[in-house]
């Protein structure tokens, strides 16, 4: 039998509907690889194979009963953001000890109804707070993808790091992620998979460790825009217990896919070609609007004028909102604590040893924006930049069907070339930040791969709920780029 | 109009008016939190009633009581008050064991009830007489109740119960528009009658489900005048808030206590500071709270797990058409039914309960005596007894049956108050009582005039003397009462007397 975990969630699911194997033939297949793979990629921060064989089982069972769900056996990977019942969730932060919810978030229980198969919880930046993994209390997951001729390890990016790397390299047939300001969208385009973040309130946020409640979004990273299609479709649901889902319906996008650009009118916003932005990226950019161009569709040039107040308009309300939700983490219910002589000095052990470097710096940051004094002119004025940024949008979007820009303005890098300014770090964040601010579905797709081998993502930006038009792009850019690469093993 | 109270501390350096502005918290009466479906049931095990969302479980989100927003909207129509239809959920943030998210959800910018008045009724006191005075409402607003520190269950450790957290609460707040300690408890009185009339709230202040604020400030006399011509609070001294007061005793002898000292403090060269106090009810002082290190900036900021709350008005006429006879409506219509004076109709609509009562009483009797036989005999005996009307030894038919008997000329006034004791000590209904002890009133004629006789034989000096001084028949009455035993109908003795001394 040919290597299962090389297929693609659609080819795995016709398999499935086939006979072709069982979900537990496949179930185990990835449990060998992720055993074989996981010291080296560590992108699994808890491994479930008795569960999954068990899930699977019951999957096998319900298939040969002709009860078979959308997902029915599929091994999938979870991002350990999702609370998931009687399985330890952490966010990857020291503060949660070693937290095991007794309750399942919203996202995940969609996916177990439909019958997929969970194989264990992935790395990510801790409370999805970084754009390279490198602040998971696990340590980083290792990029499959080398530059070539190099052994030095890359990030998969952040913070859903381990849900790419566990795609990239074949150790799920897709994971669960979320994005609050490109964490599916940015670890997606380094490792040469599709991710994306669909319209604010398509997918409950209950159950998810929340990092900025108004940005925090589910969404999956896959190999295929096919599969990222099927995989929405069963993540995302009007959910009455999180106020802010939205109370539609959730099309199946699949038949989008395929459906081209011919007639369509895509924007190209002129803001997104930044100072310093690699000639590389520059190509690929072109080469998208060409592709697009090529299969029928217009291409118009559109101005986002407030861009460039996106970053650090972002970069005050998620750390402002960050510094209440985290506040839970007190030491008093769950999770680690670290008694000292009053309540004071156990808030302050607690929170000093649970939180890492960077949740400390965003928290410090929040508390600081919505201080006395300083609430009007930083986080009401970034408010105000969100409003003017959602304008912007709404004014191209009366003209145009979606948005092109890069996912990213460079390919992977390398540990330690950007954890040393944080400054250098958040800019990695400059053209996906501004969906999260506008609330609007966005979707990073492989492109090509740059001079160093190295995969680089294309985005593709939608109006609000339009996910449909998300796809259509996105699939027809997935032809045309005819993406097939995959990293050469090194592990 | 009657004038208002004037309330003063004499201080060694002169006369100091006080100016009080209250902050009432009312629970909810819902049977489920603000944003969980967690009980609210009193008396529940420590920590029993909690959910995942009470507790700030990671990734837990509120969702909003719809029940809770319509009562919040319902005090605020009875409150008179603007309905606002935009309103908004803010974060207090701050970190304490028994408030397990890190943060409060309340109404912070944008409350869901603004501007409104009520008219609140002072009893006469100290000699002055009962009046009406206006107390304007700054807002209402919708937060969640903390949960209970307990320190001294175990020794070296604060136990949490989080039964509590969650708690819908609706926080009224009043313009600085009281100004003596009795209107401070009128006010809070008034306030739970117009809840507990809607139903919003329980009014149980034992169990804390009704509790106040009170915020408390010294001036010079025409300090308050000037502030409320100009609005400029600096007419004003700084404000003191003695927290969490559930008795209009306590909120009256912690205002007494507290303007005093504030006084004491000014004239004793000091200066008083924003801060929050306790009052020690068996010490009878204020105290501030242990002082934390840092003085607190809650970071207030909309909440971004819940969504503006946006109502409109269909919504608030329907709320509005089901709103039952508020305490004020009811009054107005005592006034003009029974023809019951302003302050005896305050009483009586105090509460639905006092109301209904009466209702029964003076159902085809005399409205104004059953007035006087429920506010004065009946309630100034449950009040001194320190009993509820619910546990009254007097039922609404029997003070009916009892009234009955005086209209009918059974029995006089006097003769009644006796009957009515035995009432209260139980020995069943007065028509019983009347008949068991032989207490019908004495309206033969013939027997009065006998006794009419008698008294005036004895009494020559006195029958002469009466002819100049008509109004020493009085003394003639008590006489013949007296020798009937109280049984004589005291028209009757009257006429007979008049005829007999030749009046």
């Amino acid at each position: 039998m040919s290597d299962l975990t090389k297929l693609t969630l659609t080819a795995a699911l016709d398999g499935l509907d086939s006979k072709a194997f069982s979900s537990r033939e496949l179930t185990q297949s990835f449990i060998e690889a992720i055993e074989a793979s996981n010291d080296t990629l560590n992108a699994y921060v808890v491994k479930t194979p008795e569960k999954a064989l068990a899930m699977a089982d019951a999957s096998d069972a319900r298939r040969a009963a002709g009860q078979a769900g959308k997902l029915d056996g599929a091994p999938i990977g979870v991002k350990d953001l999702y609370c998931t019942k009687g399985v330890r969730t952490t966010a990857c932060s020291e503060i949660l000890g070693e937290f095991t919810p007794t309750y399942e978030s919203t996202v995940t229980q969609n996916l177990w109804d439909a019958g997929a198969v969970m194989l264990g919880k992935l790395n990510m930046d801790e409370f999805a707070m970084g754009s390279s993994n490198e602040t998971s209390r696990f340590g980083p997951p290792s990029n499959p993808w080398r530059r070539a001729g190099s052994n030095r390890a890359l990030t998969s990016g952040g913070s859903s790091g381990g849900s790419a790397t566990a795609v990239a390299a074949d150790l799920c047939l897709a994971a669960t992620a979320s994005d609050t300001g490109g964490s599916i969208r940015q670890p997606a385009a380094f490792t040469g998979t599709v991710g994306i973040k669909p319209t604010y309130g398509r997918a409950s946020r209950y159950g998810m460790v929340a990092f900025a409640s108004s940005l925090d979004q589910a969404g999956p990273i896959a190999k295929t825009v096919e599969d990222a299609a099927l995989l929405t479709e069963i993540m995302c649901s009007h959910d009455p217990e999180d106020s802010t889902s939205l109370p539609v319906a959730t099309p199946d996008w699949r038949a989008d896919v395929h459906k081209g650009v011919k007639g369509m009118k895509i924007g190209i916003p002129a803001e997104y070609r930044v100072d310093g932005m690699p000639q590389e990226i520059e190509d690929l950019w072109s080469q998208g609007i060409k592709w697009l161009q090529d299969m029928g569709a217009q291409i118009v040039n559109v101005s986002l004028p407030h861009t460039k107040y996106a970053l650090p308009a972002y970069y005050i309300v998620a750390p402002a909102e960050a510094s209440s939700n985290l506040a839970r983490y007190d030491g008093m219910r769950f999770g680690q604590r670290v008694s000292g002589d009053d309540l004071t000095d156990t808030y302050q052990g607690t929170r000093a040893s649970g939180f890492g470097a960077e949740v400390q710096r965003r928290l410090m940051i929040g508390t600081y924006v919505l201080s006395s004094g300083y609430y009007d002119a930083y986080y009401l004025r970034a408010q105000k930049v969100r409003t003017k940024i959602l304008q912007d949008f709404q004014t191209v979007f009366a003209d145009v069907d979606a948005l092109l820009t890069p996912t990213c303005p460079s390919a992977a890098f390398a540990y330690g070339e950007k954890s040393g300014d944080p400054v250098q770090m958040y800019l990695n964040d400059i053209f996906t930040v501004t969906a999260n601010l506008a609330g609007l579905p966005g979707i990073s797709i492989p492109a090509a791969l740059d001079g160093q081998g190295l995969p680089l993502g294309l985005q593709v930006i939608g109006k609000a709920l339009d996910e449909a038009t998300c796809f259509r792009v996105a699939g027809a850019l997935e032809e045309a780029a005819g993406f097939v690469a995959k990293p050469e093993r090194w592990w | 109009m009657v004038k208002r109270a004037v309330y003063q501390v004499k201080g060694d350096t002169g006369d100091w008016e006080v100016v009080m502005g209250l902050e009432v918290h009312a629970q909810i009466a819902s049977k489920s939190k603000l944003f969980s479906g967690a009980s609210t049931q009193f008396g529940a095990e420590p920590n029993e009633n909690v959910s995942l969302v009470d507790a700030a479980m990671p990734g837990m989100l509120p969702v909003i009581n719809a029940f809770c927003v319509e009562q919040a909207v319902r005090t605020g129509l009875g409150l008179n008050a603007q309905i606002n239809k935009m309103s908004r959920f803010d974060r207090k943030n701050y970190f304490y064991p028994d408030l397990p998210q890190g943060y409060q959800i309340s109404q912070f910018e944008f409350p869901i009830v603004g501007e409104g008045v009520i008219e609140v009724d002072v009893e006469p006191s100290h000699g002055d007489a009962a009046y009406t005075f206006p107390v304007r409402i700054e807002r209402l607003h919708m937060e969640q109740d903390a949960g209970k520190s307990i320190h001294d269950l175990i020794d070296d450790a604060t136990c949490v119960d989080l039964n509590r957290c969650g708690v819908a609460l609706m926080e009224i707040v009043s313009k600085p528009d009281i100004r003596t300690p009795l209107e401070a408890a009128a006010y809070v009185k008034k306030l739970k009658s117009i809840v507990v009339a809607l139903g919003t709230c329980d009014g149980d202040m034992e169990k804390g489900n009704l509790r106040a604020d009170v915020n408390v400030s010294v001036c010079r006399p025409g300090g308050y005048a000037k502030f409320r011509e100009t609005g400029d609070f600096g007419h004003l001294g700084t404000r003191r808030e003695i927290k969490n007061m559930n008795s209009f005793r306590f909120i009256q002898a912690a205002i007494e206590y507290e303007a005093h000292e504030q006084v004491r403090v000014i004239e004793a060269g000091g200066k008083v500071n924003q801060e929050t106090i306790l009052f020690d009810a068996d010490r009878g002082e204020t105290r501030p709270m242990r002082s934390k290190e840092d003085a607190h900036d809650y970071r207030y900021f909309p909440d971004p797990d819940l969504l503006p709350l946006i109502i409109d008005d269909a919504y608030i006429a329907g709320i509005k058409a089901t709103l039952p006879e508020l305490p004020d409506q009811k009054r107005a219509r005592f006034e003009a039914d029974y023809g019951l004076s302003r302050y005896d109709a305050g009483v009586l609509t105090a509460d639905a309960e006092g109301a209904a009562f009466y209702e029964t009483v003076a159902k085809g009797r005399d409205a104004k005596l059953a007035a006087n036989w429920v506010t004065q005999e009946l309630f100034g005996y449950l009040n001194k007894s320190d009993l509820e009307l619910s546990g009254s030894p007097v039922s609404a038919v029997q003070l009916g049956g009892l009234i009955d008997l005086i209209s009918s000329d059974v029995i006089s006034g006097k003769i009644a108050k006796d009957v009515f004791v035995r009432m209260i000590a139980g020995e069943g209904d007065p028509g019983d009582i009347v008949e068991a002890h032989g207490l019908k009133q004495v309206t033969d004629t013939g027997a009065i005039a006998a006794v009419v006789d008698e008294i005036i034989a004895a009494n020559p000096d006195q029958a002469a003397a009466v002819k100049d001084k008509p109004k020493t028949i009085g003394w003639f009455v008590g006489q013949v009462m007296k020798a009937s035993g109280g049984k004589a109908n005291p028209q009757a003795v009257n006429k007979i007397l008049r005829e007999k001394l030749g009046l």
